[in-house]
């Protein structure tokens, strides 16, 4: 398991590394928790030591993974200023201290200088039963500091609670800032899953919308007005480059990634109204998948790839809809709300996130398949574009508070809710991505 | 000075065909577009040609004796000064107030086969970003149908949507979606 873990990263390693290409980048996303489980665990995360001989990097380690552990709203990190002691990674550790202060688990580190880069070192403690339950040596560089801080959480978030975290992961967005003399400027933003190295990859004059990750999270499909007309571009992330996949007369939209990368479903309108496709990358053959009078939109892949969820009014209200990529089977899914759309499918293919429109209020419901039962997570009223983030438990959103575009994100269970605040203009339509392979 | 104006009023038309003409030719995305990509730049993308020019403000000019002597396009006594077609939420279908309207440019269309237009298809904030795509185009291609019904050609009509991209009203209430909920009949280059 954990030599599993170990190889994972090392892989990470290497596509990552010029991932973060600028360090230091100031957070244009800040977070605050809204509202947290009763019962989260308390942790304590002792500030690692630094060894070395020029002056410590500014990225503190263990503050941002009490961060990360805090934002997920199942833990609640002790405040430095509480501790006792303040042990690192070779330090013997005195768990009656720990004990006196109602702490479950502990971790040290230990950040050391190491050629021109860093070695994180940190042990992760069960205070009651006085016991190591992991630890790493995971080398580094500055600019890769703060997504170590991150892989360190999930390593932490995994071993306590058995199931993977996403704390290693990032959010594309799309922003409109209106300049002086009120002219939007539309961006398309590639942010860590914090909030913080916040980065353009694409700035436009005109509307950018419905980012989609691939499933290896190298690149985004979105879509541009940037001819006059609403286009379908794929772009590198790290590159910047990018090729325009389908500009045909009439709606290029909502594209979604196929689970093994190699299609796009895609909505066109060239054949009346709009219909869902499929566009295979390789061999460019698209293949229509709906044929109604109605809107059919925003596709999204089951997680195996063999059905799609979309949005259709073809009921004479948008709902969503459930249709088998080999026979062509219709399923209608919602019949609660007179509005359910923009469909996103859980990791695990267990749930359904959309937006809910009743009584003019549309808000973020999760559907269960399984058993059908519908629920209403949020209490705002303009809510839209639900992505689930890579593990499951969270699903990020975007809704208008005080007048404003933010981006906001909510527990399947309803319980844990996070706002992310932007310092200028609004943010919307977030995609989380998937792991990065 | 008129002479000028006249000339610009056909090449831009001109102009706007052989754009398309080339997007047509790309539209297939069955080959590498990675020249059109380079085009474009990735940051800050210079605004299309279309744009400025469908951004631009009708510039009415009066007659001298109160009788208008131009185009009727400028006008501002005409019909055809109006230039935006309101709809319901979530509907599509022409409410009895604008037919006139939609009639006036039907019929200038039918007089005038060199003229294009565009049609732009907005709705308001509510509901889905992608929903509303389909539904501003649903909007778009409602008035293009009855302007079809005047005697105005397909082949004029251009038409586009931009869902709830581009709101006119900046409020979160029903005032600033009803502004919002429309469809901008634009005459590019005027």
């Amino acid at each position: 398991m954990e030599l599993q873990n170990l190889k994972h990263f090392i892989k990470l390693w290497a596509l990552l590394a010029a991932l973060l290409v600028s360090a230091g980048g100031q957070a244009a996303l800040t977070i605050e928790i809204t509202q947290g489980v009763q019962g989260a665990l308390p942790i304590a995360v002792a500030p690692f030591k630094w060894e070395g001989k020029t002056a410590e990097p500014p990225v503190k380690i263990g503050g941002v993974i009490a961060a990360d552990l805090h934002r997920s709203g199942r833990f609640t990190p002790l405040p430095v200023a509480d501790m006792l002691s303040r042990p690192n990674e070779s330090s013997r550790i005195n768990f009656g201290d720990w004990r006196i202060l109602g702490q479950e688990h502990l971790v040290v580190g230990t950040l050391r200088e190491l050629g021109a880069g860093y070695e994180v070192r940190f042990k992760l403690y069960d205070v009651f039963r006085a016991t190591q339950l992991t630890g790493y040596s995971i080398r580094t560089s500055g600019k890769r500091l703060r997504l170590t801080a991150h892989q360190i959480s999930d390593i932490i978030y995994e071993t306590i609670l058995g199931e993977p975290g996403a704390f290693a992961t990032r959010i594309a967005y799309v922003t409109e800032i209106r300049d002086s003399a009120g002219v939007r400027n539309y961006s398309l933003q590639v942010a860590d899953s914090d909030g913080f190295n916040a980065k353009p990859i694409l700035n436009s004059r005109h509307p950018l919308m419905s980012p989609s990750w691939s499933p290896d999270g190298a690149r985004l499909a979105y879509v541009s007005f940037e001819t006059g007309r609403p286009a379908i571009y794929i772009q590198e992330v790290v590159s910047g480059k990018r090729v325009l996949i389908s500009h045909y007369p009439g709606l290029n939209s909502a594209p979604a990634w196929s689970p093994d990368g190699e299609r796009l479903a895609l909505v066109l309108s060239k054949g009346g109204n709009p219909d869902i496709y499929i566009l295979d990358l390789d061999s460019r053959k698209l293949k229509r998948i709906t044929r109604s009078f109605a809107i059919d939109t925003e596709p999204v892949w089951s997680p195996d790839g063999s059905a799609i969820v979309f949005t259709s009014d073809r009921g004479g209200r948008p709902q969503l809809y459930r249709i088998s990529i080999r026979d062509g089977k219709v399923q209608r899914l919602t019949f609660e709300g007179r509005y359910n759309a923009r469909a996103s499918w859980s990791p695990d293919g267990k749930y359904i996130a959309m937006v809910n429109g009743d009584r003019g209020k549309y808000r973020i419901a999760v559907l269960e398949l399984a058993s059908g039962a519908m629920r209403v997570l949020t209490d705002t009223e303009l809510d839209e574009s639900p992505s689930f983030a890579p593990n499951g438990s969270m699903i990020i959103y975007a809704t208008e508070i005080g007048q404003k575009g933010v981006l906001s994100a909510v527990s399947v269970d309803g319980r844990v809710h996070q706002r992310l605040m932007l310092q200028e203009g609004a943010a919307r339509e977030p995609a989380w991505s998937p792991y990065m392979q | 000075m008129k002479a000028l104006s006249k000339l610009l009023v056909t090449v831009v038309p001109l102009a706007l065909v052989f754009g398309c003409a080339t997007t047509d030719k790309t539209a297939g995305g069955d080959e590498d577009m990675a020249g059109a990509g380079a085009e474009t730049e990735i940051v800050t993308p210079p605004p299309s040609v279309t744009e400025d020019t469908m951004g631009a403000e009708a510039i009415a000019a009066p007659g001298q004796d109160g009788g208008f002597m131009g185009d009727p396009l400028d006008d501002p006594d005409s019909l055809l000064s109006k230039r935006v077609i309101y709809f319901d939420f979530d509907r599509s279908e022409i409410k009895d107030e604008f037919r006139d309207i939609i009639e006036a440019h039907g019929q200038y269309l039918a007089e005038n086969p060199g003229v294009r237009v565009v049609l732009e298809g907005h709705t308001d904030e509510r509901g889905t970003r992608e929903y509303n795509m389909g539904l501003g185009e649903r909007r778009a291609k409602s008035v293009r149908r009855y302007m079809s019904v005047q005697g105005a050609s397909f082949s004029q009509m251009d038409v586009v949507s931009y869902g709830e991209e581009r709101p006119i009203a900046m409020g979160h209430d029903e005032d600033a979606w009803a502004e919002n909920r429309r469809v901008e009949i634009v005459y590019p280059g005027r």
